[in-house]
């Protein structure tokens, strides 16, 4: 692939973007740049549309209304974008087994395939686990492979919604790792957590979303340090947004 | 085979002829059963995979057709084979490829059905990372069968028990001739008929432990793979 391709998913543009399923509005009005540089992190309560725009950003779902455009081209498959769902599906094989089978399907050449998925195992710490089935490891594990099968595409912007929920501190911890590593390495992570920690300890910059619309968007320091609206506020404060 | 014969005497004495019946069934079962899953396991899959008009009504047909009367697969199948049939100039009937033509059609659409289901419901769960992975068609369809192997095994399973017990078509169209297309099945409907009970019943033990058997190995193979591949 050219190095004009690689470098056109960025940046992501969303413009005046509704989602809705029926009746139901899942996101209003999304106007949102996603550029290269540090992770960038949505948060907000639980139903606030952060899966759903990490969705649409990365693809899958199509606007109601509004456009969205990849480095400027309304149509872009996901050849160098890759996601991270919350609860990753492993495919039924061992872990290399799933490594193979995604750089399989990124075209990456035959005979380089066995050592780039060792490589992928190494870089996310699954050593020695690559023969065990990838449904009996555990969900810090899982995660990791899930993550290290969306690194197979070679992406240069990754998806991650919500890695860390319901993992231990020790496996959070392992995620958080590697997705610095990651970022450093020049891949544009967009993410989507609600813990508050989390978003301060990884993002560049923080995407407040309440009810299907864009509340707030900051600079980390400057949106845990000085919230400008109401919502972002009370949402530090640990209130309940409503 | 003696006609006083009991089962437990021939299984001892390894009588020949019953060799011939245990192994005419199991060649015709087992080849009706994996022929059915040629046909029925790509079937399925296509079925699960696809939006088409009319699609909840091929759903309905399939799952029907898996009580499909044997009877009555017997007789369309002796009237297409007969030599006054479309299919007479074949000379197919009373032979063991007509049993084998008979219970493949009775065996198809359960392991279609069972197919289908096993790969929708993988689908739901796949769906996501194949458009994220931007997987084609013909890669999805592929790999679903693949890793829903072990479920299918048990609708392969299925079909061929299906096939291993049925009788009824292939008394029609088999003849149920000595030495040539007499089965488990048939030899018990005929030793029924003739009185002689208890080697009808020998002759259902016998049966039933193959069944058990085939059953057996394929759940090893089943558990064995999903140890090792997850």
């Amino acid at each position: 692939m050219s190095a004009d391709a690689v470098s056109s998913d960025l940046p992501i543009e969303l413009s005046h973007v509704d989602i809705d399923t029926g009746r139901v509005k899942i996101l209003r009005q999304i106007s949102l740049s996603i550029e290269a540089g540090a992770p960038t992190v949505l948060i907000g309560p639980n139903g606030s549309g952060k899966t759903t725009l990490l969705r649409a950003a990365m693809g899958l779902i199509a606007p109601s209304s509004g456009r969205v455009t990849w480095g400027g081209h309304a149509q872009s498959p996901p050849l160098r974008r890759a996601i991270v769902f919350q609860r990753p599906v492993m495919l039924r094989r061992s872990a290399f087994g799933n490594l193979h089978y995604a750089l399989a399907s990124a075209e990456t050449p035959r005979n380089a395939r066995r050592r780039r998925a060792n490589e992928l195992l190494s870089l996310v710490d699954l050593d020695g686990l690559g023969d065990r089935p990838a449904r009996r490891l555990s969900g810090g594990e899982q995660q990791r492979l899930a993550i290290a099968r969306a690194l197979a595409r070679e992406p240069r912007v990754l998806f991650l919604d919500e890695p860390t929920a319901s993992l231990d501190p020790a496996a959070t911890k392992a995620i958080e790792e590697l997705v610095r590593s990651v970022s450093a390495s020049g891949v544009k992570v967009v993410m989507a957590t609600h813990d508050l920690g989390e978003a301060r300890r990884l993002a560049g910059d923080i995407v407040l979303l309440h009810r299907g619309t864009i509340v707030e968007r900051a600079a980390v320091d400057r949106f845990f340090n000085a919230p400008a609206t109401k919502e972002a506020q009370a949402f530090l404060a640990g209130e309940l947004l409503l | 085979m003696p006609d006083n014969a009991s089962a437990l005497h021939l299984l001892v004495t390894a009588d020949p002829v019953l060799f011939s019946i245990v192994r005419l069934s199991l060649a015709v079962s087992l080849t009706a059963a994996v022929i059915a899953s040629f046909i029925g396991m790509p079937l399925g899959a296509l079925v699960a995979l696809t939006r088409f008009r009319g699609r909840e009504f091929v759903v309905v047909v399939m799952n029907a057709l898996m009580g499909l009367p044997p009877v009555i697969v017997g007789l369309v199948v002796y009237l297409s084979l007969s030599r006054s049939g479309p299919l007479g100039s074949w000379g197919l009937l009373f032979t063991p490829s007509a049993m084998v033509i008979a219970q493949t059609i009775l065996v198809t659409p359960i392991i279609a059905a069972l197919t289908r289901q096993t790969i929708e419901d993988l689908w739901l769960e796949y769906r996501d990372e194949f458009s994220a992975m931007h997987i084609g068609a013909f890669k999805r369809i592929s790999t679903l069968l693949w890793d829903g192997r072990f479920s299918l095994v048990t609708a392969l399973l299925a079909g061929f028990g299906r096939a291993a017990a049925e009788v009824g078509s292939i008394i029609i169209v088999g003849g149920n001739i000595e030495g040539f297309t007499r089965t488990m099945t048939t030899a018990i409907a005929l030793e029924t008929s003739k009185g002689d009970l208890s080697l009808a019943m020998g002759l259902g033990v016998i049966l039933i432990g193959i069944v058990v058997l085939v059953s057996a190995l394929a759940w090893g193979i089943r558990r064995a793979g999903e140890r090792f591949a997850g």
